[in-house]
């Protein structure tokens, strides 16, 4: 008796939790906590390897430290102690995951610095170029993409998806090695327009400092866009040629509607649902892959400091710039899992 | 009717059916204009580095009796111009076409064969193996492939080994989901309960039977793959993390940017191995799409 109540009572209990509501409301919590659950196991699982993997490399770290000077036995025991590698290595890595949760990464071996003020330092001015190329190749992605997608087999079309699939063989460090070359340097009648590399020319102030960085800004920009851009392109084009056999866009013409109407107002919205997942993992992939392009252009952003970091090797600051950047992959790809069922309903169950 | 002549054996029959579908692939593959110049140019570009060799001879990387003075720009000798070393610029981008294409190859293969063997065992065994399995590819799946691929060249020392393993480690999760959606969707076919009533055992439905069925995705997505691959390798190079020893088509970039050719304007220094990297990169993409399109014709459509 009691055995078959049991069940009864708890769909009753959650029909009413969910009863008022609509079926979204009651699926859309549980999903919310899975994806997040499923990103936080993600990032320690991020955390544990770029412990270990580090380790891996072979030498000393305090050799390094030193540079390869004449350090006495007690010195380089002193270094040791200051960065903790006396320890084992089991307390090295409790101590390790217990400061990364708190924030702390560590003491850069090269800049005597914390790493964390490190990123900080370096985090805007890659957010800055990358939210800027960002939104410029979304755009001109979509914007390409339906128009490709609108005029199928044109010569537009063609001339499109071939220069986005060339784009996107192209090394992106050579096309900004190029571009410096060609507009920063100047070859033969073009003079050199642009700087060659750095974010800023130094005792500017007020406006012109924000026209003087802007001015830094093209090239990287450039390169980022122009690499970038063909993926977008390729995926709201396919997605939208998915949708014009549709009876709705059939519908909306017979009703007389003009045809870029059709397209912005019926067409476009409902192909670019699946874009919508590809943009949120760009944003992530942009940040981790401006290593390249910051480096060619010595951005003082994240991933030049990768760059430097990794020449040395500096350990900690190798481990933090891992972190931030697989976080900023997994971030983002959660939340496109979660903006997902809210543009899309059926996703959600 | 052939098939159901007495006198041929199950295996002829077998390589008759295989030769026919090679035969309708290939018809359906002349179709796509794309694929057939990708083609056209592998074809090429393998040809030269098979046969570098017979022009360029192995002292082309040879520091020491270079044939020219340094940085000398574009000339009849030396077609595409000298490096810092006074090497010739056409012999080393020659050269360097076999290391790069073999990298981007063997990676490619290394990813695929990864991707493979977890996909198709995921999708067999279910149960926590396959839990397990899928766990860990999407954790390789979020991971951000350069930085990873970055930091194992970085701790593992300088060779063409590396960046091998550090290419296909990272590059063989989609291959495993793509493969592991179609070993489903294999499995669930009812001549697969046939070999199973029959006795077969695991190894058996594997290899004969869900194998043969994913190897045209896996051939579509290693064609694609190569072109990462090179592409990936060209930046490990790029940002010194090759080995050093051999000329590669990245690595000539290092070259010229460490030789101070940027800052000089020594535009032909550049553009030649780049030109070489997006033209392999873009031939390797365009095959892939055409034997896509020709495997999913539903895609071939929208493409």
């Amino acid at each position: 008796m009691t055995a078959d109540a049991t069940p009864a009572l708890v769909e009753d209990k959650q029909q009413t939790a969910a009863g008022p509501r609509v079926r979204k409301g009651s699926a859309y919590p549980r999903y919310l906590a899975g994806k997040v659950a499923g990103a936080a196991v993600s990032l320690l699982a991020v955390l544990v390897t770029s412990f270990f993997l580090f380790r891996l490399i072979p030498g000393d770290p305090v050799k390094t430290m030193t540079g390869g000077r004449q350090v006495s036995a007690e010195q380089l025991a002193a270094y040791r102690r200051e960065f903790g590698l006396d320890l084992p290595l089991w307390r090295q890595f409790t101590d390790y995951c217990g400061k990364a949760l708190t924030g702390d990464f560590g003491t850069s071996y090269q800049f005597r610095a914390p790493v964390v003020d490190k990123i900080t330092e370096a985090l805007p001015n890659t957010l800055l170029l990358t939210g800027t190329a960002f939104v410029l190749y979304t755009a001109l992605g979509i914007f390409l993409g339906t128009r490709s997608a609108w005029r199928r087999g044109g010569l537009g079309d063609r001339v499109n998806t071939g220069l986005a699939l060339t784009l996107y063989s192209i090394p992106s460090f050579w096309l900004g090695l190029l571009l410096i070359i060609v507009l920063s340097v100047g070859i033969g009648p073009i003079p050199g327009m642009f700087p060659t590399g750095g974010m800023e020319s130094g005792g500017k102030e007020g406006f012109a400092y924000v026209v003087d960085v802007a001015h830094h800004l093209v090239l990287p920009v450039v390169t980022l866009v122009a690499v970038e851009y063909g993926q977008t392109l390729l995926v709201t084009r396919s997605a939208l040629l998915d949708e014009m056999g549709s009876d709705y866009l059939t519908t909306a013409r017979a009703k007389g509607l003009r045809d870029d109407l059709v397209r912005r107002r019926h067409a476009v919205p409902n192909a670019l649902l699946p874009t919508v997942t590809l943009i949120f993992i760009n944003l992530g992939r942009t940040v981790a892959g401006v290593i390249l392009v910051e480096t060619v252009f010595s951005w003082p952003g994240l991933g030049g400091l990768f760059y430097q970091a990794l020449s040395v090797p500096d350990l900690p600051l190798v481990q933090g710039l891992f972190f931030v950047f697989a976080a900023a992959v997994i971030v983002m790809n959660t939340l496109a899992d979660l903006v997902y069922p809210l543009l899309d309903p059926r996703v959600a169950r | 009717m052939t098939t159901t002549d007495p006198a041929l054996s199950p295996r002829t029959l077998a390589r008759q059916r295989r030769r026919a579908s090679v035969a309708r692939f290939w018809r359906q593959y002349r179709a796509e204009r794309a694929g057939l110049y990708g083609l056209a140019v592998l074809a090429l570009c393998a040809l030269l580095a098979l046969f570098a060799p017979l022009f360029v001879g192995s002292d082309v990387s040879s520091v020491t009796d270079a044939p020219g003075r340094p940085m000398q720009s574009p000339s009849a000798g030396f077609p595409l111009g000298t490096d810092q070393f006074g090497r010739d610029l056409l012999g080393l981008v020659v050269w360097g076409s076999r290391v790069s294409l073999l990298v981007g190859l063997l990676a490619a293969v290394l990813s695929v064969a990864i991707g493979t063997l977890i996909g198709v065992t995921a999708g067999h065994f279910k149960g926590w193996y396959a839990t397990v399995m899928m766990r860990i590819t999407d954790w390789f799946l979020v991971m951000p492939t350069l930085v990873l691929a970055i930091a194992l060249a970085t701790v593992m020392s300088r060779s063409l080994t590396t960046t091998v393993v550090a290419i296909g480690v990272t590059t063989w999760p989609t291959t495993a989901r793509l493969v592991r959606a179609q070993t489903l969707a294999v499995e669930t076919r009812p001549y697969i309960e046939r070999a199973r009533a029959l006795g077969g055992g695991h190894w058996h439905i594997m290899s004969r039977h869900v194998l043969p069925n994913v190897m045209p995705l896996v051939l579509a997505q290693t064609t694609l793959i190569i072109s990462t691959a090179i592409l990936a390798e060209a930046t490990l190079a790029f940002l010194g993390l090759g080995d050093p020893t051999v000329v590669s088509w990245g690595g000539l970039l290092q070259d010229a940017r460490e030789a101070g050719a940027v800052s000089a304007g020594d535009w032909w220094y550049l553009v030649p191995p780049g030109i070489a990297i997006a033209v392999v990169a873009l031939a390797f993409t365009l095959c892939g799409r055409a034997v896509e399109s020709v495997l999913n014709p539903r895609l071939g459509v929208s493409r």
